[in-house]
């Protein structure tokens, strides 16, 4: 018993109360699924179920690995953009020659996570963006097929880029140096990053669901709405203004940037990989988690939020650590 | 040896299929659990039998007994206890076919005694995108068993994991689509166009996974 309560004693005031308040929201929506059930007994209510329950496990997962620390955080990550990279690949339209292109690419995940491991963040920049660029087409030569040679190879990096280097910025916050002055620790960084990109998902949802009326891009996402992102982007950008000195460093100008553009970033992500699921002509991305689709399909606006959080925290505040 | 198959299953094949092909599964639900029945699958892959056998309930696992080439799956020692022990197969000698042997007796034995048959009706590993010609050796099983049910089961992208000829399996999602079953009416001809159409319109629910 003294060592769990030894173990949650060492942990940022911060971080568990706000991972309290992350549980007391589900409780609540639960209760409310409830409610609704109750109120309209004809109601399918399935789905709204699936995902409330597939929410518990993923925050389960996340907050484990939070309060575990760097190491769990980034094992964590690197599962996630396998995941997301094999759902991508597995759609993708790539050559029944890339096989071995494909499996080169997933070796370019561990060694891309190794450099956040050894904290090398200069190289972690260059080696997605730069070298696997360089690299990843050029072993595509070896095999001698230049049939739709230029449109796979990008396929390849925008996979890449998107799933591994993109994701990997979110654990790349768990090596922010303690000295930093953090208020809720490293892990508050990522707890705040999570917690704004999916309440903007969900608020934008439930937006769109009360008042949405103008479509605001019908060619690609015929269910979103300007009154659901707009809803949706004052919203989030309140919980930033308000929550975010209790997580992050962030104040003043730092802070009215990240409230106002991180919703716009999670927004741009969701749209976005919906145009290239559109063009692969699925809808979801695969059927891991009940409810929601695949793990592209939740994962697709932290993709677009997560280096910009990322950035705007290091111009602002920690830009003598990178 | 049931607790060995049970064991490499779901403790060592399990996870690895998993991280190998997603094993993502549609109709779960409509997989039977008791015997006599018959599972339909098309086939693309080794990964096809290794994925059926992890997806599968547990508790009807050591039921399920995939049909295989006898000249393939008992080649070698080692090879062949691993086909008899722990994929548990029912051997099909199909070069023999033609020597008016019966070379469905074993599947005949194994369904007699209450076993769930998985059977490739195409004979062979396709390349993953077309279904090929069925042979009819599942209606004359279902016709020996006109009251086990002959589940259509359509496996997805597992020709991209591992297709015929190549020898490193590379991770790709995989999909498992569950028909309704289906029983034998009473025409071979009619019971084959019906498996067709089951295992076409399961793949028409799979996700669109195209070679550029």
């Amino acid at each position: 018993m003294d060592v769990i309560a030894g173990f949650f004693a060492a942990q940022p005031r911060a971080l568990l109360w706000g991972l309290g308040g992350v549980l007391g929201v589900l409780t609540l929506a639960v209760g409310v699924t409830g409610l609704l059930a109750r109120l309209r007994p004809d109601g399918d209510f399935t789905n709204l179920r699936q995902r409330i329950a597939s929410w518990w496990v993923m925050i389960a997962l996340l907050a484990a690995a939070l309060l575990l620390g760097w190491i769990a955080v980034l094992i964590l990550f690197v599962v996630i953009s396998f995941i997301a990279l094999r759902e991508f690949l597995s759609l993708a339209h790539i050559r029944p020659e890339d096989r071995l292109i494909v499996l080169a690419a997933y070796l370019c995940i561990p060694v891309s996570y190794a450099f956040i491991g050894i904290d090398r963040y200069g190289m972690y920049l260059v080696f997605i963006p730069v070298y696997v660029f360089m690299f990843l087409p050029f072993a595509m030569t070896w095999i001698g097929q230049t049939r739709a040679f230029l449109a796979t190879a990008a396929t390849f990096h925008w996979g890449l880029v998107t799933c591994v280097y993109n994701l990997g910025f979110a654990a790349f916050l768990m090596r922010t140096p303690a000295a930093a002055h953090l208020p809720a620790g490293p892990a508050g960084l990522v707890f705040f990053l999570l917690v704004a990109t999916e309440a903007n998902d969900v608020m934008q949802y439930v937006w769109g669901k009360l008042i949405g009326r103008r479509k605001i891009i019908p060619k690609v996402s015929p269910n979103k709405t300007w009154e659901g992102f707009l809803g949706g982007w004052a919203t989030t950008a309140a919980l930033i203004w308000f929550l975010g000195p209790v997580f992050t460093p962030l104040s003043g100008a730092g802070l009215a940037i990240m409230a106002a553009t991180l919703p716009i970033a999670g927004f741009a992500g969701d749209v976005t990989m919906s145009a290239v699921k559109r063009d692969i002509g699925v809808k979801d991305s695969s059927a891991l988690i009940p409810g929601h689709g695949g793990l592209l399909d939740r994962a697709d606006s932290l993709i677009f939020t997560a280096p910009l959080y990322f950035h705007i925290l290091m111009f602002f505040c920690l830009k003598d650590y990178f | 040896m049931r607790w060995l198959r049970r064991a490499v299953i779901v403790v060592i094949a399990r996870p690895i299929a998993r991280m190998f092909t997603g094993a993502d599964i549609i109709g779960r639900e409509k997989l039977p659990l008791k015997g006599p029945a018959i599972l339909v699958a098309n086939h693309s892959s080794h990964v096809d039998t290794v994925l059926l056998l992890t997806i599968y309930p547990s508790k009807a696992l050591d039921r399920v007994r995939p049909a295989a080439a006898a000249d393939y799956f008992l080649k070698g020692r080692l090879m062949s206890w691993f086909s008899r022990n722990i994929l548990a197969i029912v051997p099909v000698a199909r070069d023999r076919a033609g020597a008016g042997e019966d070379v469905l007796a074993p599947a005949r034995e194994a369904l007699a005694a209450g076993d769930i048959v998985l059977i490739f009706p195409e004979g062979t590993r396709g390349d993953g995108e077309e279904l090929t010609r069925l042979k009819s050796g599942v209606a004359r099983l279902a016709a020996a068993f006109p009251d086990a049910p002959v589940t259509p089961i359509w496996l997805q992208g597992a020709g991209r994991v591992l297709p015929k000829g190549a020898h490193m399996p590379v991770p790709m999602n995989c999909t498992v689509l569950v028909g309704d079953a289906i029983h034998w009416g009473g025409d071979r001809a009619a019971f084959m166009e019906e498996m067709r159409q089951r295992l076409e319109a399961l793949k028409a629910l799979a996700p669109p996974q195209r070679w550029a």
